[in-house]
This record gives C-alpha cells, structure tokens and sequence, in this order.
C-alpha cells in the first residue's frame, strides 16, 4: 500500500490522542496548576511552578494528605496558559474536565485569572489565586456578589492601593503624582484606578492619567506628556519587564521623579533586566519580605533555595501558601469531592502561611494580611515597612 | 512648540527603525514579488545576536553591528535558499505560506531556547543633551544616523552600481535577465542578503533603544514595518523609507495628543485610506498582473 | 433489481445520517461518554472548521490572499455577546441563542461587503494588505469602545454553545458553500481564481461574484465567532489579532485549498494536534509551523488541494438528466 501523506497523518493524530489519554491508575490527590509559563511573564508562571513542585514533595515524602482514613499522594498537574486569556480559560478546562482535578491553583496574572474563574465557577471546581489582586477575579461580573467557587491567598488591590497611597503622601511627601499603566491588562487598571482614589482621598493630586497596551515597547510620547505635567512622583504598576524600558526611557527624557510600583514589580528579575539602574531607589508594595520573615517562612526559604539555587520571589511564597490551603482544605473535608472541599476552604477562617497571618472573614474570598514596602538598593530589594490591614 | 519638537525627535527615531526593516520587505518584494514575512522574525534575531556576541566577547559597538548584519545576512540567504527558491515556480501564494511558516518557525524556536525576556548589554555610553527645553540623548542621534548612513549607502548602491543596475533589472523581468548573462539565482540571494542585515542592524539599533529583549518583537514590530513599505509603495525603496517615517510620525502624534488605544485604529485607517486613493502606495506604480 | 441503486448510493443516504448526527450529538453530553474536555475540542474543530471552509471560499476558491478572517470573527463573537449579555441577559437559551448567532453572522456579513466593494479594483497583495487594516482596525476599534469591555474583554457570556448547536452550524456553513461552489456564482468565483480578465471577457459578472464571495465567507465567519464567544465565556479583542488569522491561515493551506474535505481536515488535524502535543510547550508552535512547510515544499495546494471527496459533492449526473430521459431509460431497460 502506497503511504500516503494521509496515512502518516492519521498516524500522527491517533497516536497523539492514544498518548495524551493515557491516565497513570493509583489513586491521587488531584491539584491543577494554571501558570503562566510562557508569554509576557515567564517568571512568575516558574515561581509558581517551582513552589507547587517543592510544596507536592515536601507533603509526598511524608506520605501524602490525610483524606478521610488514608493518606493519598498530590498528583500534580501543570498547564501553560502563556499569559492569555483566551488560553487561561482553555487551560482551566482541561485542567478541570481531562484532567479531572480537585482543586486548581492558579492564575497568577489577573487578565489569566479572572477568565479562569468563570470557568471555575461555571463547572463547579475550587480555585485559590495566588498572586491576583483584581477584585474581579472573585466577583461574579453580574451581580457583584464573591463568586463561590474563587479564592485568593493575597490581599486585593482595595487594600493595596491606599497602602501605596498612604506611603507616597506621607513618607515621600508627594503631593501630585502621574500614572503610566496598561490599559490592557486587568492588574493594572484596576491599581491605578483605586490609586488615583486613594491618592486624592489623602489630599494629593493626580496630574497626568496615560495608557499603553500590552507589548508595546515605545513610551516617549505618554512620557513626554508626564514630563510636562511635573508630577511629584510616577506611579508605574507595570510588570517587571516593562518597568525597566519605561524607566529607562523616563531618564532619557529627563524626567527625574521618582518612582512608585505595585506588587506586579516583585520578580527579581526587575532588577536584572534595569540595566541602567533606572529603578535604583525606587519603592513598591509587596507580598512578603525574605527579610522581615518568620521562623516558618525562614524554613521555606531555605528549602527553595537549597532546591532551586534562588530565592524565592513573592509568587513563590503565595503559591506555597495556596497549595497549604488547598491541602488543608481537602484533609478537613475527608474526601476528594469538590463541593465538599470548597465548603472547607469557605469555613476556613485564619492561616498561618509563609506569607503571614491569613484572616479570612465571613464569606470573603480574599484574606486580611499584612503587605510590605520594599526599595530596590544596591541591587536588591530591601524591606521598609509592614502595614497591618 | 517644545513639546511638539520633542514628540518630532522620538517620531525619527521610531521612523528609522521602522524604515532600515521596511526596506528589506521592500527589496525582496522588488526582486520577487514575494512578501517575505519572516522579515520580522529576521529583525528579532538581529537583537539576539548581538546578545549572543555580547555574551561571548564583549565588543564596541561599531564591530558588534557589522557582526550581526553579516550573521543575519547569512540567514537571510539560507532562508532563500532552502526555504524559497523551491517554490520559485509555485503559485505565489505557497511563498507567502511558506514565509508565514519560516517566520512561526524562528519565532518559537527562539522562544523557546530563551522564554525570558533578557536586558540588552551596554553597548554605548548615553549622554542626554539638552537644548531648549528638548532632550536628545546619543543614542537617539546614533539610531538616527545609523540608518540614515545606511540608507544613503543602499540608495547609492541601487542607483550607482551596476549591481544596483542589476538587480533593478531582475526587479522589472526576471525572466530576459537571464537570457542576457544575468545571475539571477545569485542577485536574489545577495538581495536577500542585503535586506536581511538592514533588519539586522534594525535588530541591534532596536534592542539599543528598547533595551528588553523579547522574542515577540518580531510579530508586531514587523508587520507595522511592513505596513510602512506597503504605505510607500512596496518595491519601491524611497518610498519604503517615506513610508517608515510617515508611520512614525503618525502613531508618536497619535498617542501625543489622544489615548494610547487609538494609535493603531488612527495608523491602520490612514493606511486604507491610502490604499482606497492610492492603490499602489503613496509611491508604487501599478503592475500588471497576470490574473 | 434493474434500476435500483446499492443503499450507498441512495439519495436520501446524507440527508438522514446528518440528522442522526444531530440527534446523536444533542444527546451526547447527557450520556456522560464524553467528558467536558472532550466535547470543548470538539466544539473547537466544529468551529475552526466554519472559520477554514469560510476563509477557503476566498483564499481557496477565489484566489485572494484575506488575513483579515479573524476580524470578522471578531464581529461577530462582540455582536452575539453584546445580545445575550447586555441586551437579552434573561431569555431563554433555545430562543436567544440562534437569534444571537445569526445576527452575529449579520453583522459580520455586512461588513464583508465593504471589502468586498474594495476588492474590486484591487488584487493580490494589495488586497491582503487591505484585509490586513480591516482587521487592525476593528480589533483596535473594539478595544476603544468601552461598552464591551475595551481593551480588557467581556465576561459573563452564557455558555450557550453545545456540541449539538456547533455541529448543525457546521453542517448548515458546510452545506451553503457546497452549494455556492457548485453553483453558477460558484463557476464565476473559480474563474476569477484562473483568469480574472478572461472571465469578464466571458460574460461572469465579476464584482457580484466577488461581492457574494466575501458577504459570504464573512457571515459564516461571525458564526463562527459568536459560536466562538459561547464557548469560552469570555472574549477580548487581543483573541482576534493577526495570530488568530494566521491559525486559520494555517489550517485552511495544510488541509488543503479549495476544497471542502480539506477544510474539514486541516481544522481537525490543527485542532487535535494543538491539544495533543500541549506537553511541548512553545515547541508544539515550532512543529505545525514547520510541518505546513514541508507541505507548502512537497504539496503547494495543501493535503486536498482542489481536490474533494467523493460524498460531499453534488449528484452532478443526476441534475443533468432531464426528467424525461430518466423515464425514458428506464422504460427502455423494462421493454428490452
């Protein structure tokens, strides 16, 4: 029989299909995690990667979670979401429907996570956003109520924002301020939105409002409009590949207000992509501080490091923290059923992560916690400050 | 009036990148009538490149930019060879696939070797200049006269040369060419050449100005790039060039005065309306195409 | 028996089993066989499958060079939206669900003929570059309307888009552009493909071809899209930028140009094969690329280029015949 390219298609195609149908048969605690592995962000989708990885090792070497009378092994499941939304929304559902997954821990990016959520909700599985800070994320977009099915383990940018606010009027004295941010990202529009608020509720002034979208690399123009509004300082909740180039470029035109940044700052890898030293001095809020930890959060530190050569970011940490929800969730609820999981993760009321102390109040889907200002200095961050919520 | 002078500057600087890559698509469109869409994607290894010799051993600035425009040049000619010249008798539209696959093809496989995205290393020391009230800083004049030099050299080579006369020649009938002594196969691939190290050095004066490498700057760099050409009339190297700056202009202006959001609905607009009055671009002539 | 013809080849043969299919896949989620996932990569390739025969029709069957596929995608996945979100948000979803996917196709449709009227006096690669800006601008134009979302998206779309649902719309765009194909403005559109000039000079009337060919290929595109939207719950203009027209691009030159089976495989291997090879990562876009290379090397005209097979084309023979040959022919066997 003459072989065709028809033949070696289908070939091609069965055995894909064969392959990816295979499922491993021992019996598993099932958690998803939705990461943002390639895109605009790899560093974060890593950060989260690594920490699930560590955390899933860490509980399997002691046997596994108690669920119900036996204790069953994490079988981790990692999907790449490459920073779209469109893509988020495809991952949660092979994470959710092929997968079959228990709990999904993930997005990070709040334009991924907020798509997720829907999904999430919309078949009924448990999901803990580690990083996103939208408020959308776990708000039902009709009616405004908390969604059932989304949680957080960070604080949202209604407690952020006035926390920066706060910082900018009284410790760097600013009285009119500019804002730069990506109007086509769910993050940051929502930090500067509640920003401004915060900011002109403490009396200072927001002189210049401008906008650039996703992937754009050419800032001159919104720069040169902020020059000519003279701000006191430039909020920039950027993430950290775009705050170095603005930064940059912000210098050349002289511009020499300083900066103020949001969580979105906190990969290390800020620093490594400012070569110019554009950001040295600058502050941002933060999750958690390496510096400023507990004796819990030391423990975590040290087993990353020693796994993974780095420190770890706050991405790292909350997804660590996350994972621990997850876990504690699952093990109060007995057995692997979704519904009865997410009404453990809803009843759970304080936690004590690496991150913090975690207060969850009444049907609230994201903690009260603490967050910490940092500066960039000498090439690394510093801790300023903890502002209890 | 200061304001307007500074968002001139930042247009030039914009506008020259764009022209040094419209000029690639253009001289490839001229000698084949062929889009070639991994144009953008040849840009993009223009910056890696320099990241990789950076890397390797660090050089000043005048010999790392003749390094990548060969090591790009190299690319573009084995990209003609194997990828394009066997489909030079195929339906066009098979090239232009072709092309779109190549382009996917560098993109990821860069994408993957390197997912994240990396600092230029510091090529040149930067001094910013101010007079009256405008910044201009080194760099900006550098990425200004750099491609300015570059398309002055490439006029003269196209205008004064034979080799110039030469390949204007394949560009209107490739088919005589060849029956008067013409080596058609070799003036391509030069052209391929040519055109590629221009968006090599596009590569490295880009990743200079924008100094985070990305292996998605291809995508949207190079297809506003290839609007540039299309504006100015494609084949046609002036109008490349007139085309690059015009675009610049437009979006810098644009986001001068409304929200970022409109610029590309203000560019593309401009662009059809262009083309509804203009069919051929600003400074195309009209070719007869066999169906 | 003299006369009758094997079940196979029974004219009623197509017809019945589309509509088993569709009782089979109406009933298919309710069964449990197929999982959730399942049924997305199966809505998935219903869907890429409209989008692929759509853009075929004037990619393939015209000759034209149309990225701007996705623009109307866009189109019409806002238009349906913006129905069963903003204005009908509580009626029921037998009702407002073809309402919305028509309309969406409506709308999509009507701005194909603005480019249509376009393409009449451009070719080539002027015209794809003319697609080119319409897709920009609509996907840039819907990031400056805050109504819809801007340029973060809208949420909260019904999920209304059931295997049963994609496979009728699929069957319905599939049919359509058979017929057109087939049919006398088909005949004109493959003669612009072959010879623009020499059809005018044969009497086709090319602008109503070419018009009818992207009305067309557009309408079915917004159906597509607002099938699109349904699905994934969730819509932004960056969804329907120049990747999403090149994955269409894609499928429709690897499945094969002009060519309804073509269409059908290049949007079930690209689907499949974007879903099975997931563990890759950023290479699996470094193998389907590179695979439509070596097909564009070895096969310029896709796997079914120009090529179709045998079931999905009309029972040309039997619309030749006039009714009274038949009973013609046939009293003749009964006698000898």
């Amino acid at each position: 029989m003459y072989l065709h390219t028809r033949h070696i298609l289908a070939a091609l195609v069965l055995s894909g299909i064969l392959l990816t149908s295979c499922q491993p048969t021992k019996p598993s605690v099932k958690i998803g995690i939705n990461a943002e592995l390639t895109g605009e962000m790899p560093a974060v989708g890593a950060s989260c990667k690594q920490a699930a990885e560590l955390f899933t090792e860490q509980v399997n070497k002691a046997g596994g979670i108690a669920v119900g009378s036996e204790k069953l092994p994490i079988l981790l499941s990692v999907v790449d979401n490459s920073c779209k939304a469109d893509q988020s929304a495809a991952a949660a559902q092979r994470l959710i429907s092929q997968d079959g997954v228990t709990v999904m821990v993930g997005p990070n990016a709040s334009s991924c996570a907020i798509p997720a959520g829907e999904i999430a909700e919309s078949l009924g599985c448990l999901m803990i956003s580690p990083w996103s800070t939208n408020p959308k994320t776990t708000q039902d977009s009709q009616t405004g109520k908390p969604k059932k099915n989304a949680f957080r383990a960070c604080f949202t940018d209604r407690f952020e924002s006035p926390v920066l606010a706060a910082f900018a009027t009284k410790n760097l004295h600013a009285k009119t301020a500019a804002v730069l941010y990506d109007v086509s990202s769910e993050a940051p529009t929502s930090q500067s939105a509640l920003f401004k608020e915060a900011f002109e509720k403490a009396g200072g002034k927001v002189v210049s409002m401008e906008t650039y979208s996703t992937g754009d690399r050419d800032f001159s123009a919104q720069l040169t409009k902020i020059r000519e509004s003279s701000p006191d300082i430039i909020y920039l909740p950027a993430p950290y590949n775009d705050t170095p180039l603005i930064a940059a470029q912000a210098r050349q035109l002289g511009i020499k207000a300083p900066f103020l940044g949001s969580d979105a700052w906190s990969s290390p890898d800020i620093i490594k992509l400012d070569a110019g030293k554009n950001l040295e001095g600058s502050y941002f809020c933060n999750h958690y501080s390496t510096e400023a930890a507990t004796p819990k959060a030391k423990q975590f530190i040290a087993d990353y490091t020693a796994k993974y050569g780095n420190a770890p970011d706050d991405v790292a940490a909350l997804t660590y923290d996350a994972m621990a929800l997850a876990a504690n969730s699952i093990a109060s609820a007995g057995k692997t059923d979704r519904a009865a999981v997410r009404d453990a993760m809803a009843s759970t009321r304080t936690f004590d992560g690496v991150t913090g102390h975690f207060v969850y109040p009444e049907a609230a889907r994201e903690p009260a916690k603490s967050a910490v200002i940092m500066q960039i200095k000498d090439g690394s961050f510093h801790w300023v400050s903890t502002v209890e919520p | 009036m200061k304001y307007l002078a500074q968002q001139a500057i930042n247009a030039l600087q914009l506008g020259s990148i764009y022209a040094l890559i419209a000029l690639g698509y253009s001289m490839v469109y001229g000698v084949l009538t062929m889009i070639n869409f991994a144009h953008g994607d040849v840009f993009m290894l223009g910056s890696f490149f320099c990241l990789l010799l950076i890397a390797i051993v660090p050089v000043p600035f005048w010999l790392a930019l003749i390094v990548v425009m060969g090591a790009t040049a190299i690319l573009g000619t084995l990209i003609e060879r194997f990828a394009y010249r066997p489909l030079r008798n195929a339906p066009r539209v098979s090239a232009i696939i072709t092309a779109l696959g190549c382009g996917l093809v560098i993109q990821n496989t860069t994408l993957g070797i390197s997912p994240y995205a990396r600092p230029m290393p510091h090529l040149l020391d930067n001094v910013t200049y101010q007079f009256a009230g405008i910044t201009v800083t080194t760099l900006q004049i550098i990425i200004i006269g750099v491609s300015v030099g570059l398309m002055m050299v490439l006029d003269f080579l196209i205008r004064k040369t034979s080799f110039g006369m030469a390949m204007r020649a394949v560009a209107s009938d490739r088919a005589t060419v060849s029956l008067l002594g013409v080596p058609a196969n070799e003036i391509i691939a030069v052209t391929f050449a040519i055109g590629a190290a221009l968006g090599g050095a596009a590569g490295l004066l880009y990743g200079m100005a924008y100094p985070v490498v990305s292996a998605a700057m291809g995508i949207t760099v190079g297809w506003k790039a290839f609007v540039a050409a299309v504006i100015g009339g494609i084949g046609n190297m002036r109008g490349a060039v007139l085309g690059a700056f015009i675009l610049g202009t437009v979006e810098v202006m644009t986001v001068a005065v409304l929200p970022s959001t409109y610029r590309d609905l203000i560019s593309y607009s401009l662009l059809l309306l262009i083309l509804v009055f203009k069919p051929h671009g600003l400074l195309g002539k009209p070719t007869i195409h066999k169906a | 028996m003299i006369g009758m013809t094997p079940w196979t080849k029974n004219r009623y043969l197509p017809p019945v089993l589309l509509v088993v299919g569709l009782i089979v896949t109406a009933i298919l989620p309710s069964t449990g066989l197929v999982n959730d996932y399942l049924q997305f990569v199966i809505v998935s390739i219903a869907i890429n499958a409209i989008l692929c025969v759509s853009l075929n029709l004037v990619n393939g069957w015209m000759g034209e060079f149309s990225v701007g596929h996705a623009g109307f995608m866009a189109l019409g996945a806002y238009a349906s939206a913006i129905l069963t979100v903003k204005l009908f948000p509580s009626a029921p979803a037998a009702l407002i669900f073809p309402a919305a996917v028509l309309i969406g196709g409506t709308v999509a449709g009507l701005a194909g003929i603005p480019v249509g009227i376009l393409s009449f006096k451009t070719r080539g690669d002027y015209l794809a570059i003319i697609t080119l800006a319409f897709l920009m601008i609509v996907k840039s134009g819907l990031e400056n309307i805050p109504y819809t979302g801007g340029p973060r998206g809208m949420l909260g779309i019904p999920h209304l888009t059931t295997v049963a649902w994609a496979y009728f719309w699929c069957v319905v765009a599939f049919w359509a552009i058979r017929n057109l194909v087939y049919s006398k403005y088909g005949r004109g559109i493959a003669a612009i493909r072959e010879d623009e000039i020499a059809a005018e000079a044969m009497g086709v009337n090319t602008r109503a071809a070419k018009l009818v060919a992207f009305v067309t290929s557009s309408f079915f595109a917004g159906v597509a899209g607002a099938l699109f939207a349904h699905q994934l719950q969730f819509i932004n203009p960056s969804s329907f930028d120049i990747l999403k027209s090149t994955e269409i691009l894609v499928m429709v030159y690897l499945g094969g140009v002009a060519s309804l089976g073509g269409s059908l495989l290049g949007a079930g291997v690209v689907t499949i094969l974007t879903q099975c090879l997931q563990p890759l990562g950023t290479w699996r876009m470094v193998v389907l690329p590179a695979l439509l290379v070596l097909l564009m090397l070895f096969r310029p005209a896709g796997i079914m280029g120009y090529r179709d097979w045998n079931w999905l084309k009309p029972r040309l023979s039997l619309k030749l015949r006039s009714k009274n040959e038949d009973k013609a022919e046939r009293g003749k066997e009964i006698v000898s």
